[in-house]
């Protein structure tokens, strides 16, 4: 037996006795990255292949939302930090050491470009649009010129930013539970399946949707797999990972993880996606809004899951 | 130069005054602290061990806080102190969640605060509050790299260990045991 107590009697907020100084800000900025990241990868994906006319929703209505959850994202960011008004030293230093550093830079090249991507196709989504002022328009003309090789940019930066979700938490050492490289393919998978729900939920075209489900399919497929893969390394490695583990197979975090991500956010919508490929009807918003759900109470129970484990000693 | 820290888990009563020194000489706020002290018993009953130990950052050599930090607020001094630079600082808790020692804290100003091994002090060449009234005399703090400071001749001849090693991130807290 080892029983170690403060005697002095230590007892510091959102430190003791379980860290916690990540509270709702940091999942949800993450989430709403990965969904962005999703949303903006297919949306390039599909203008390199030369689908743009048969994937409307994909690239053009969808990416509306990339923006603006980019945009909640950085607010959400900025509201985890407790000295806000130095905000601003985020941006006066490149520290590619720091994965909340080169995430920000991330995030401050890919926003604009979200915005960039939309402003394009804003004389096709809204039919007597106009610029206004001439350098707009001129600027409007040089985009939907050079537009395929901005997809390519924009699937990069897409990339980064959803296995950049994952790296910053798998980048601490001190916190077992993140501290392993699986977390930023699944992040980066979960995200691009959360954007591929988003867009599934908006698209009104039958034919895209179906092909959009297929490949979300094979997105939780690999979810799936992964979060496997992330229990079997936890439990074949040290004392510190086991236990980080254990608080999913049988601790507190037991019943919110298998039930409501893995079985309602993953399993069931991945069923209900088949049954509707099948021929079968589905409520178009059920498998989407049970993704979006799923993804996001994953990053919830994550990070705080992830706080609580630690090094023992 | 190298500033550690031994702390002598023979010597050490546990009475706390460590603590009181470090939260008046550098005016941490009601409720926080910068070190503690930690009573670890072992084995089970009659045989026990018993052991005191006053932790506060290791000020480690390899130290994930100073290269998670996205602004540069967390930095490294001379004689490998880490200290945080408040005005630098954005609250963002990186470097919270990175200290394996859950050494740091976020202070009710916004910033993050920590130990500094009294820098202020010791630039004065005096020797850290805790240090300095340690009624049993069981901290010794100096430069490593010198043979006849207080650290180095207290880990001489002693047994030590340092705390989670296995973290990797070589601290520079040594105890004696
Ligand atoms: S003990 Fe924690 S705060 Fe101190 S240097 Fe090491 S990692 Fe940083
Ligand atoms: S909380 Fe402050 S010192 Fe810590 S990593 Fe963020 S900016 Fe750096």
């Amino acid at each position: 037996m080892k029983e170690e107590l403060f005697v002095s009697g230590r007892n510091i907020p959102n430190i003791d006795p379980y860290l916690n100084i990540w509270h709702w800000q940091i999942p949800l900025y993450l989430f709403l990255g990965g969904l962005a990241a999703g949303i903006l990868f297919f949306a390039g994906f599909y203008t390199v292949r030369g689908k743009a006319n048969q994937m409307p929703a994909t690239v053009k209505l969808a990416p509306i939302l990339a923006p603006i959850a980019l945009v909640l994202g950085l607010f959400a960011l900025f509201l985890d930090l407790k000295h806000k008004l130095f905000f601003w030293q985020l941006y006066t230093t490149i520290r590619l050491e720091s994965p909340m550093g080169w995430g920000s830079w991330t995030l401050m090249i890919i926003t604009p470009l979200s915005f960039i991507w939309v402003a394009s196709y804003m004389k096709e989504l809204i039919p007597g649009w106009n610029w206004k002022f001439n350098i707009l328009e001129r600027f409007e003309a040089l985009v939907i010129k050079y537009r395929v090789a901005l997809a390519w940019v924009m699937m990069i930066y897409a990339i980064i930013l959803g296995v950049y979700t994952g790296i910053l938490l798998s980048a601490f050492n001190a916190r077992p539970l993140w501290n392993t490289s699986i977390l930023g393919p699944l992040f980066l998978v979960s995200g691009f399946s959360t954007g591929l729900a988003t867009i599934i939920w908006i698209s009104k075209d039958a034919k895209e949707r179906k092909k959009l489900s297929r490949i979300d399919l094979v997105f939780i497929f690999v979810e799936l797999f992964l979060i496997v893969h992330l229990f079997m390394g936890f439990k074949a490695g040290s004392q510190t990972a086991i236990e980080a583990a254990n608080l999913f197979l049988g601790g507190p975090f037991t019943v919110s993880f298998w039930v409501f991500v893995v079985i309602l956010g993953l399993v069931f919508p991945a069923v209900l996606e088949t049954l509707e490929l099948w021929g079968y009807h589905v409520p178009k918003w059920l498998p989407p809004v049970m993704i979006l759900i799923g993804g996001l109470m994953f990053r919830f129970i994550i990070v705080e899951a992830g706080q609580i484990t630690r090094y023992l000693y | 130069m190298r500033y550690a820290m031994a702390i002598d888990t023979n010597k050490c009563v546990g009475c706390g005054d460590c603590v009181v020194a470090c939260q008046t000489e550098n005016n941490v706020p009601h409720g926080y602290c910068r070190d503690w002290i930690v009573e670890s018993v072992d084995g089970t009953y009659p045989s026990l061990s018993l052991e005191f130990r006053s932790e506060r950052c290791n000020h480690c050599d390899n130290s994930p806080c100073v290269r998670c930090c996205p602004t540069g607020a967390s930095h490294i001094e001379e004689g490998g102190i880490v200290t945080v630079t408040h005005n630098k600082c954005i609250g963002c808790g990186a470097c919270i969640e990175s200290c394996p020692y859950d050494a740091r804290y976020s202070h009710p100003d916004g910033y993050v605060d920590k130990c500094t091994f009294c820098l202020h002090r010791v630039q004065k060449g005096q020797k850290p509050a805790c240090v300095e009234v340690c009624p049993t005399k069981c901290l010794h703090f100096g430069d490593l790299d010198d043979p006849n400071s207080d650290v180095s001749l207290a880990i001489k001849d002693r047994k030590w260990k340092v705390l989670a090693p296995e973290a990797g991130t070589d601290p520079q807290l040594y105890f004696l045991t």
